[in-house]
């Protein structure tokens, strides 16, 4: 029995431990050899070059530009994230007519594939067929031929894929804060309601503290989906136009696999490995703290 | 302080079904302590909660102070409450939990900290301010749940079972607190429990609850003594009133009021022929659970006697015992609703 025992854990730990090693482990090994190397796709030799790789996506404005991109989309769509998806929660935590439905209509985004949405989206934006557009020049506030070109102006492409990303992010934050919401106890606001609190008070000075924890793992994925994700940015705008979209990773996928300078986009899917792992380390901290509360 | 009086007060929670809280009036008197008493499910939790303004009646008025405040959200109605869990405000210290109130109030922060010490000191918790509620013991967070009532001086307060997750050698004593306490502030008080002893002990005045109705209102001793019906004479007591069926009438009397027939006590008596199956030793009392036999009022069910361990008690189980109860111990009950019915004489149960 004991010495059954002693293999079972293992056993059944062993399947999860391998896909990690294989789909997650390996690659993640493999691109720090790369980016410290000469690797191209083809090329057969490996030469260690050291900090080459990296000295040279800094020279780069595209990769700069990147960068910055790349904080914008995270920071932007987290804070609109979290705004919106607070809101949601508190309004679906309510009962009301037709709950049950608004609930499932919210959650749509989160189930459908990404690039089935995105796609979608893509039409919606598109500089000839947009449905926006139709719209907009039907209520007479844009002139025919003279409407946005939503993924075709910089700073316009740039809002529109935060905005898909949103759309997209949204359910899930919203299915995390809702799960908070529920596990606040009844009495509790109830008591602050009673002790003389309005709305804003009971919301700022109770309900957001006691959600802090819950706030933070929701804000930890959230980070981490729009730091590493590019599947919005590949179907909309292809990093487009002139680069003014493009985010670390949909960089180090065009140059890196399209491109086939393996090392080099190596180096920049690396660039943020340290940050994140300060951020996801911090959040961690203070989620556990708050568990123990 | 101010007398809470609901009119006609009635909660349905689902349609046609019947009211959890069904046209209830109530009236307190001036700085009263009065007990809602009820088993679960009556209706005496929701009631308060109406008062509060967390529950909105499906009719009828609440009244606070002369004013009609019905349509008033919780935190207009001036009153503080005790929930059962406390509902502390985890996050925060006892010091800023004492303070919520007040902040919500808009006191001045000056203002504050004198109040949260009167009121902290008045419930000993002084030297507690600085801890969170997680490391407190049930008993401090009792107190700070009080704390926070009092310390913005509520013209109303209600506690709802503040005493049901205390263990039951603290709840004697932080019974006797909330008594002292109220005694000293002297606030209306309106107290919710399904605890008779607690109700008993507490209690200016007992509202009896059933089903969402009001059964009785009255003094402790009413209640007990005076029942107004038969839920009421079985509910209170422990163990309850002996009720025995005739065909045209209900007769009730308290364990304690059965006696040994060669007992001395003052008055007419009606004997009872009560016969033993089995007996408790309490230590203080002696508890005979039996029948009654012959006589107009046979009864299948047990008849229970309650005597003073004092007493001699030869009592064997199964042997046949002349017992007899007095006759103004005697409590009658219509048959068709339960009420209280005028006594009438009888020669022996």
């Amino acid at each position: 029995m004991k010495g059954r025992q002693a293999w079972l854990g293992p056993a059944m730990l062993l399947p999860a431990v391998l896909y990690i090693v294989a789909l997650v482990g390996v690659p993640f090994i493999l691109a720090f050899f790369y980016a410290v190397g000469d690797v191209k796709v083809g090329s057969v030799g490996y030469h260690f070059v050291g900090l080459r790789n990296f000295r040279s996506i800094f020279a780069n404005p595209a990769f700069l530009r990147a960068l910055r991109n790349s904080f914008l989309f995270t920071i932007s769509s987290q804070v609109l994230v979290l705004a919106g998806s607070l809101t949601l929660a508190l309004a679906l935590k309510e009962k009301f007519p037709g709950r049950g439905i608004v609930r499932f209509v919210i959650l749509l985004p989160w189930v459908a594939p990404i690039s089935i949405g995105s796609i979608g989206w893509k039409w919606i934006l598109d500089s000839l067929y947009s449905v926006i557009n139709w719209v907009l020049v039907a209520l007479h506030l844009v002139k025919p031929f003279a409407a946005p070109m939503w993924l075709g102006e910089p700073g316009l492409a740039m809002m529109s894929v935060i905005a898909v990303h949103v759309w997209r992010i949204l359910p899930f934050s919203t299915v995390i804060i809702l799960a908070g919401l529920t596990s606040i106890p009844k009495d509790i606001p109830e008591a602050a309601a009673v002790d003389g609190a309005g709305f804003f008070r009971t919301l700022f000075q109770i309900t957001l503290p006691m959600l802090r924890p819950i706030l933070n793992v929701a804000m930890l994925f959230g980070v981490i989906f729009a730091v590493t994700d590019m599947t919005v940015i590949y179907i909309l705008t292809r990093g487009g136009p002139y680069d003014t979209t493009q985010v670390l990773p949909s960089l180090a996928f065009f140059s890196g696999i399209l491109g086939g300078d393996l090392a080099e986009g190596a180096a920049i899917s690396l660039f943020l490995v340290p940050l994140l792992a300060v951020v996801a380390y911090l959040m961690l901290r203070v989620a556990r703290r708050a568990e123990v509360t | 302080m101010a007398v809470v009086e609901t009119r006609e007060l009635t909660k349905v929670f689902k349609e046609g079904e019947l009211g959890a809280v069904n046209r209830v009036n109530l009236e307190s008197r001036e700085g009263e302590f009065l007990v809602l008493l009820g088993p679960s499910g009556s209706g005496k939790t929701t009631l308060l909660r109406m008062i509060a303004g967390l529950e909105v009646p499906t009719s009828g008025e609440v009244w606070i102070g002369g004013v009609n405040v019905t349509p008033f959200a919780p935190r207009e109605r001036r009153i503080a409450m005790v929930f059962q869990s406390y509902a502390l405000y985890p996050h925060l210290s006892v010091f800023d939990n004492i303070a919520f109130p007040l902040r919500a109030q808009g006191v001045k922060k000056e203002l504050r900290r004198p109040k949260v010490e009167w009121a902290s000191s008045l419930l000993g918790i002084g030297s507690l301010l600085a801890r969170k509620p997680r490391e407190l013991s049930g008993g401090e967070r009792q107190r700070v749940a009080l704390a926070r009532a009092i310390v913005r001086e509520p013209t109303l307060f209600l506690l709802d079972e503040p005493l049901s997750n205390l263990d039951a050698k603290l709840r004697a004593s932080a019974r006797e607190e909330l008594q002292q306490f109220h005694g000293r502030v002297g606030t209306t008080t309106l107290y919710v429990t399904h605890d008779q002893v607690e109700a008993m002990a507490m209690g200016d005045r007992i509202v009896v609850m059933n089903q969402g109705q009001v059964r009785q209102v009255g003094a402790p001793t009413e209640v007990y003594d005076d029942p107004a019906d038969t839920f009421v004479a079985t509910f209170l007591g422990s163990p309850p009133m002996n009720l025995l069926e005739s065909p045209d009438v209900i007769v009730g009397f308290r364990p304690e009021h059965l006696h040994p027939a060669d007992q001395r006590v003052e008055g007419p008596r009606v004997p009872v022929r009560f016969r033993i199956k089995h007996t408790e030793y309490l230590g203080a009392e002696r508890i005979l659970y039996g029948v009654v036999e012959g006589g107009g009022f046979q009864s299948r069910e047990a008849v229970v006697s309650r005597l003073s361990a004092t007493v001699p008690a030869p009592y064997a189980p199964g042997s046949l015992y002349d017992f007899s109860v007095r006759e103004r111990d005697l409590k009658f009950f219509d048959r068709g609703t339960g009420k209280r019915t005028a006594p009438r004489p009888l020669a022996g149960l």
